[in-house]
């Protein structure tokens, strides 16, 4: 039996098709251990070797891992949302009803995508709070606490732009209510302090640029829509890049 | 220019990672971690979405407020913060704070203990300061998400969330009101600048407010001289300033529970 097992592992890793892609054996040697970290574009985001400390979970508790993790599922379910989707008022809330009704597994990729957001958010605040806690953001690490800090108003914005989307009341609501604070702000919205002062209308300050008129209408659902699934996310990629090349210079804080 | 050593660099970051006691290969020791952490979340994930799936209200319009009308739940603390402060505050001014207070933690901290394992003790104030922050931020959510029902009112798990409660006869006032019926001062303003004429109460409490900040600087200067020149002029102003605007947060939110004032300075351009 064992024979016939390690010439099938032989038959699909000992040739030609087999090497081109990966370049090594299965990393059952240290060796390929060490080649698999080096050539696999993804797996390099680690070292080949790491402390016996990294690997506590009581002192990470995966929390970063976990929300990179949440980021990716979400990009996977969210590509999927947009083949059924259209920012358009007249039938964003239809499209939502049928992802729940017609399209197969639709409410299933609605769903995941909606508990990975909720995910994400309560993830990146805990992680947040873990490295406060081990004081992992001490020198060396200030800068990649403050790559974080952007990381995680990114994601707060991501989740809220993603919520007007269903163009339900709940989202048209929600998102006036943060758009009217939006108005308010000193010196560039119409109702803040020192904003009429200096010429802000409804039709001129930072609302006006953030929904794209003056109501949430369909100005505000395009903004919103392509703020969600292209800008913000590209911008958060560009920053995890930098976040996580971070972690690998400035070595890991935790226990030797 | 300082000269870098190259070759320090590169031995430190060899030392840094390739040290062969006490290491691990990430393969197979971290990535099975992972690869176990990703699928028992990406289970929880499916579980929730078949037992709670995402809400569809009614279709968006413009005519029909709810009420109440609730923001995600990661911004009901904001929201929640609306009791008490005006628009420009809790919306844009606050959460504006509290991100540019979170980047410069690092840079404000300089004790150097504490750093890559649990501790209490070595950094007593950090911790609490920090805790005192997230634990308003959470307690300001919980109460947004699961006390507050029709009029932003206070509704009890057990209240019935369809009945209006009844209008308390609670009038709020502002403390240069308070000062003024308190002390009997005129109303007639010092000086008229435009759209802006003090009287004197209310520059009393523009003598307050400030009188906040300059106590608060002050004091752990006289009382903890240590503290400061470990910190420094810069990081303790920094510091002190962050830390002393969010415990105001919290001195404003208890005022306007227990002697319902409504703003603690009033000028015509914006209230506090």
């Amino acid at each position: 039996m064992k024979e016939i097992i390690a010439k099938i592992v032989s038959l699909i890793t000992d040739n030609q098709v087999y090497r081109s892609v990966f370049r090594h054996g299965y990393p059952t040697t240290d060796a390929n251990r060490a080649l698999i970290m080096f050539s696999s574009v993804i797996l390099h985001l680690h070292p080949v070797r790491i402390r016996r400390g990294a690997l506590k979970i009581r002192f990470t508790w995966c929390l970063g891992g976990l929300t990179f993790f949440f980021f990716l599922l979400l990009a996977i379910t969210g590509v999927f949302l947009m083949f059924y989707y259209v920012p358009d008022t007249r039938r964003a809330y239809n499209d939502i009803k049928d992802l729940g009704t017609v399209v197969y597994f639709g409410s299933l990729f609605r769903n995941m995508h909606r508990w990975s957001a909720h995910a994400m958010v309560l993830s990146v605040w805990l992680h947040m709070t873990r490295v406060f806690f081990t004081g992992s953001y001490k020198p060396p690490r200030e800068f990649n606490w403050v790559v974080g800090v952007i990381l995680l108003v990114l994601t707060l914005v991501l989740s809220w732009t993603g919520y007007l989307l269903p163009w339900d009341q709940l989202a048209l609501w929600a998102v006036t209510v943060g758009s009217k604070m939006a108005e308010a702000t000193p010196l560039l919205g119409n109702a803040g302090p020192f904003g009429p002062e200096i010429g802000m209308t409804p039709e001129n300050d930072i609302r006006f640029v953030l929904l794209g008129g003056t109501v949430v209408g369909q100005s505000a659902l395009l903004r919103f829509y392509v703020l969600h699934c292209l800008a913000l996310p590209l911008v958060s990629a560009v920053l995890m890049a930098v976040h996580f090349w971070r972690i690998r210079k400035d070595g890991f804080s935790g226990p030797l | 220019m300082e000269k870098v050593d190259i070759s320090a660099l590169i031995k430190n970051e060899a030392e840094k990672t390739r040290s062969p006691e006490d290491t691990v290969l990430v393969w197979p020791n971290l990535v099975y971690i992972e690869l176990i952490c990703m699928l028992f979340a990406t289970a929880c994930l499916m579980f929730l979405s078949v037992i709670s799936p995402a809400p569809l209200e009614e279709l968006a319009s413009a005519d029909t407020t709810p009420n109440p009308t609730k923001a995600p739940w990661y911004f009901l603390g904001l929201q929640e913060l609306l009791v008490y402060f005006d628009p420009w505050l809790a919306g844009v001014v606050l959460p504006t704070m509290i991100i540019i207070g979170l980047i410069i933690i690092p840079y404000v901290d300089p004790n150097p203990k504490g750093k890559g394992y649990y501790t209490f003790s070595e950094r007593k104030f950090s911790m609490l300061g920090f805790s005192f922050g997230l634990g308003l931020w959470y307690i300001l959510i919980v109460v947004g998400v699961w006390t507050r029902g029709l009029d932003w009112s206070w509704y009890w798990p057990w209240s019935d969330p369809h009945i209006h409660m009844s209008v308390t006869a609670v009038k709020l006032i502002d403390l240069e009101l308070i000062i003024q019926n308190m002390f009997g001062i005129s109303e007639t303003p010092v000086i008229t600048l435009g759209r802006y004429a003090p009287t004197v109460s209310h520059i009393i409490t523009v003598l307050l407010f400030l009188g906040y900040y300059a106590i608060g600087f002050t004091i752990p200067f006289l009382l903890f001289r240590n503290f400061f020149n470990q910190l420094g002029i810069i990081r303790y102003n920094l510091m002190m300033f962050f830390f002393l605007s969010m415990s105001g947060v919290m001195l404003k939110m208890l005022l306007r529970l227990t002697f319902n004032i409504k703003y603690l300075l009033v000028t015509p351009w914006f209230k506090i």
